[in-house]
């Protein structure tokens, strides 16, 4: 019964809170919302036993990606106003286009839940005695270790991207040059002069 | 109880809304952005929810693939849009037409 109706709570709000994402009118409130529904979207993991999951969910996505969000979206100074121009004229064409995908998806879950196809054998059947995390080390540490590492290397190519991006070469900053200062030596830097009396010197 | 197919229900309005988010929201890239990450957690909860109900570990660690990918292209999405902005001083990206491709 509580489970059912945390299932409720975390469904609903996830579902007003995605639907508030796209209707702000401000960014800020919009990663606000995120940040709500991907905080309810984790507790459905939880319900479903996924602790991992529901864990790394707010650790990546509230933790990581909704700050790098905020980040940028005060960061930048944005006219938000000019943006919302055509916010009522597309309307129509975007409800249009969701009343359709939502209609697909619906026929799809009748047409799965209606048929007897058999899906194959289970690829990696769950251990009862085993905790959630534990099982999933353990299948990703060996199955899937190719996939697991080639993760890592979209993550460092991302990583890599970004700073090449938005790193910026400003002229007219004088920096250390370590290799040009430990080049130097006393006969190109220093020389003797002798100068006459009410010569002067040159600089 | 509760079955794979609420599950299901919760997933595919939350990936309609994301739809409906990129389009009434053509110029804003940070708001679209942001309605691609919340398609992706839709395919996240359809992953997880699948997983839990036939008893497959799979689906969890794909939906871990799923995450990684995500946040790359959130970086990524983010870094562009910041040297976008930094060229044209707008984000306006319903008439992106720098590349001229």
């Amino acid at each position: 019964m509580i489970q059912l109706f945390a299932f409720y709570l975390f469904a609903t709000v996830v579902i007003a809170s995605a639907a508030m994402v796209i209707f702000a009118r401000n960014p800020v409130h919009s990663v606000m919302w995120l940040i709500l529904a991907f905080f309810n979207a984790a507790g459905l993991m939880l319900l479903a036993g996924a602790e991992f999951i529901a864990m790394l969910l707010v650790i990546v996505y509230v933790g990581a990606v909704a700050v790098l969000f905020l980040f940028v979206v005060m960061m930048l100074d944005i006219d938000f106003a000019e943006l919302r121009a055509g916010f009522v004229r597309y309307l129509p064409l975007g409800a249009l286009v969701a009343i359709i995908l939502a209609a697909e998806l619906v026929f799809a879950v009748g047409a799965w839940s209606a048929g007897g196809i058999d899906l194959a054998s289970r690829a990696a059947p769950v251990v009862s005695d085993k905790s959630n995390i534990q099982q999933i080390g353990e299948l990703l540490y060996t199955r899937y270790i190719f996939l697991f590492e080639a993760a890592g290397i979209v993550l460092l190519v991302a990583m890599i991207g970004a700073i090449v991006l938005t790193h910026r070469h400003r002229g007219g900053v004088r920096i250390q040059n370590i290799s040009a200062q430990n080049r130097r030596r006393p006969q190109d830097a220093t020389r003797l002069v002798d100068p006459g009396v009410g010569q002067g010197m040159e600089l | 109880m509760i079955s794979v197919g609420h599950y299901l229900a919760v997933s595919a309005v939350l990936f309609t809304l994301g739809v409906l988010g990129i389009f009434i929201n053509r110029k804003n890239i940070i708001v679209i952005l942001m309605a691609i990450e919340l398609i992706l957690l839709a395919v996240n909860i359809n992953l997880v929810a699948f997983s839990a109900a036939l008893g497959d570990l799979v689906g969890q660690v794909f939906s871990m693939f799923v995450l990684t990918v995500a946040a790359g292209e959130a970086a990524i999405g983010l870094a562009i849009l910041v040297i976008y902005f930094r060229g044209r001083g707008t984000i306006a990206v319903d008439d992106a037409n720098r590349m001229k491709g």
